[in-house]
């Protein structure tokens, strides 16, 4: 009944609107540039994942031959790479979830005035170029970084042992650079947390480890989604990360779709590694958000 | 300079690919219009070239120079390059020089779409080495050069002057040339490294780094395991090679495979020793105290040449020549090579080098002498079949 009023005010600001065109009309740019960018591309991309090379054998020239066996010629050539992205990508993520969900509490509930300072702080890296970022990882885990100066002044690493060119230096970079993509989701999630749930939980004998588990927690979920989807899949399409801070043991997907793509000039297979990472993620993602049962958010 | 290197090539064509979104956009929309192209079938053969430009060099007074990075004399106290400054103020030229080429097949794989559809590029002239150079005239992306443009064409070196993917040098004209070899670190390798067994002994396991040039990097191997590469191997011998450097890899003797930015490394103490370029390791030793050295593997290394080309979109072409021309001066050319400290291609600069630098003059890697040259070979031509094959073997062993 009240919307009804609500809606009869305002009536006449919204006439133009009840035109039954206008709600089409306001699509038109949105739909636009996704058809532009994205359903025209993607249709290229299915339809050069399918071709075969020209008779003339020259490099880059394709013609199309619908040879869907492209698929599992490129997928048998890469499969380690690929696991490997999407196991980085999960470690990455796990990582972030454990350093961000402290940080976006303390931010959340225990910084008092210093809350905006802090979330300026969280998105302050954002001002810097990601690639400059990661190349600063290099010297960060470098051998004459202050990681590894005392790492070895304890005995903990070898004289000669480093820490750049490993799985252990991707994995850092990757978790450093997407942590923003974590904490935002997680803190905006637990800041809407009502006060008077945690009094609730505390009036009826729970102590703070069970108010957690109980009320803060299932109340954080949707953050938690949000920030493990928003980490997760760019993390397992990233390449930069495996670039500057990798070794030739630590390539990811992406960097056989760029090898492919610009090295070997091969684009039937860079189109199909790049659909069945695509569907990988889609049906990972899926899953995950069917199980964690928040629609809501998503 | 210092600026400079902090930051690898590799890693500033990133930033700059990055930054420039407008580029960026307009790259993506080239290579996503030739794919739809190619995707409806059309032939995408390159007959429409030079046909459809019209030289504008005498109302655009412009040219546009796309350069590898380290291999132009640079002032750093100026902070220009003092013989492009000599050109631009003798001929009125605006020219625009640009470091953005550090591998042949990324700078290749960015601009092919516009070259397909006949679009500028955004260079005039591009140095692209000669198997991608081949590529680039058996394609027609190039245009012809006119002699007559270009009286100082024929300094050439006589060695230079005809190579079998531009017989007459009619498309291209030689940069600069280069030995692929080995490059160490003298602190912590005192006693050398001379031949591959140097390379990959036990005390270098993980701070070994190769070129990502297939052709530098396989060509030393090929020819430590006693294969000539310049010659007719069999796709046996190929893969042998590439057995070993999977080994190596595989094994952790290999920290990373890459271009320039293997300096970076060697610099920082995370690379003791690599497969590496003869300039950019006496540029390195010139700015580190003399720290590192460069020598060809007693099994043998690779001579490469870099090549200017006119591409068949550039509407500048008699700016281009001009410029061609210009390097092609000795005095000019000893000039570069005095700072690049690769191959000159310029008979006479040699002569002109004695009155900048005697001691330059008499570098084996600078003037390389009939003893010099005979330990390096020139990885032959191949098939574009062949080619592809070779190269994806070669980036699957590296991980790719």
């Amino acid at each position: 009944m009240a919307f009804v009023a609500v809606a009869a005010k305002r009536s006449s600001l919204v006439r133009g609107l009840k035109r039954p065109s206008t709600p089409y009309l306001l699509l038109i740019p949105g739909l636009a540039w996704l058809l532009l960018f994205f359903i025209v591309p993607i249709f290229t991309l299915a339809s050069t994942s399918t071709q075969t090379p020209a008779s003339s054998n020259e490099i880059g020239a394709y013609v199309q031959t619908f040879r869907f066996a492209n698929y599992i010629d490129a997928f048998s050539g890469a499969q380690e790479q690929f696991f490997r992205s999407i196991l980085y990508a999960l470690i990455a993520t796990l990582l972030a979830l454990g350093i961000s969900y402290p940080l976006a509490y303390a931010i959340a509930f225990r910084s008092g005035k210093w809350k905006n300072l802090l979330l300026v702080l969280v998105i302050a890296p954002f001002f810097t170029s990601f690639l400059l970022r990661t190349i600063a990882w290099k010297q960060i885990l470098g051998s004459e970084g202050p990681v590894v100066t005392v790492l070895r002044s304890l005995h903990i690493l070898g004289p000669q042992a480093g820490l750049t060119a490993s799985a252990f230096a991707v994995v850092t970079g990757m978790t450093y650079n997407f942590l923003p993509f974590m904490t935002l989701p997680l803190y905006a999630s637990l800041e809407r947390i009502d006060p008077r749930t945690l009094e609730a939980a505390s009036d009826l004998y729970a102590n703070g480890i069970t108010t957690f588990r109980k009320v803060t927690f299932p109340l954080s979920l949707p953050g938690v989604v949000a920030g493990t989807l928003l980490t997760f899949i760019p993390a397992a399409g990233d390449y930069i990360n495996s670039t500057l801070l990798g070794n030739p043991r630590t390539k990811m997907i992406g960097n056989v779709i760029e090898s492919r793509f610009f090295q070997i000039v091969d684009y039937p297979t860079a189109a199909a590694l790049s659909f069945m990472l695509m569907a990988a993620i889609l049906i990972l993602v899926t899953v995950y958000v069917r199980r964690a049962g928040t629609e809501e958010l998503v | 300079m210092v600026a400079n290197n902090l930051l690898s090539p590799e890693t500033r064509a990133l930033i700059r690919a990055q930054m420039s979104r407008r580029g960026f956009i307009a790259g993506v929309g080239g290579v996503g219009a030739a794919g739809l192209l190619a995707a409806c079938g059309t032939d995408s053969s390159p007959s429409e070239t030079s046909a459809g430009v019209v030289d504008l060099s005498d109302k655009e007074k412009s040219v546009r120079w796309a350069n590898w990075t380290l291999y132009l004399d640079y002032d750093e106290d100026a902070k220009n390059y003092p013989t492009l400054e000599a050109l631009k103020k003798s001929s009125g030229l605006d020219i625009s020089y640009k470091e953005d080429v550090d591998d042949n097949n990324t700078f290749y794989g960015k601009v092919v779409g516009q070259l397909k559809l006949g679009q500028d590029i955004g260079y005039d002239i591009v140095t692209l080495t000669d198997w991608m150079a081949a590529r680039w005239i058996r394609l027609g992306y190039t245009q012809a050069i006119d002699e007559a443009a270009i009286p100082n064409k024929k300094n050439i070196l006589p060695a230079l002057a005809n190579v079998s993917f531009d017989p007459g040098r009619k498309n291209s004209l030689t940069w600069q040339s280069g030995f692929a070899g080995l490059g160490w670190n003298k602190e912590l390798l005192p006693k050398g490294v001379h031949t591959l067994d140097d390379l990959f002994a036990p005390a270098n396991k993980g701070r070994i780094e190769v070129l990502s040039e297939m052709r530098d990097t396989m060509g030393i191997i090929m020819q430590y395991q006693g294969v000539d590469p310049s010659g007719q191997f069999t796709e046996d011998q190929f893969m042998n090679a590439i057995d070993f450097l999977q080994k190596q890899i595989s094994d952790g003797f290999i920290r990373q495979v890459k271009g320039n930015s293997y300096s970076e490394d060697l610099i920082s103490g995370d690379a003791a020793a690599v497969i590496g370029w003869s300039g950019d390791l006496f540029i390195l030793a010139m700015e580190n105290q003399d720290k590192f050295e460069f020598a060809i593997p007693e099994s043998g290394g690779t001579l490469w040449s870099d090549n200017l080309m006119i591409p068949s979109t550039s509407a500048h072409k008699k700016n281009a020549e001009t410029l061609m021309n210009y390097y092609y001066e000795p005095a000019v050319a000893a000039q570069v090579a005095a700072y690049v400290n690769y191959i000159c291609p310029v008979e006479g600069a040699q002569a002109e080098m004695e009155k900048i630098d005697p001691d330059l003059a008499k570098s084996p890697y600078i003037f390389p002498d009939a003893a010099t040259l005979a330990k390096v070979k020139v990885f032959a031509g191949l098939t574009p079949a062949d080619e592809t094959k070779y190269e994806s073997a070669f980036q699957k062993a590296i991980g790719n």
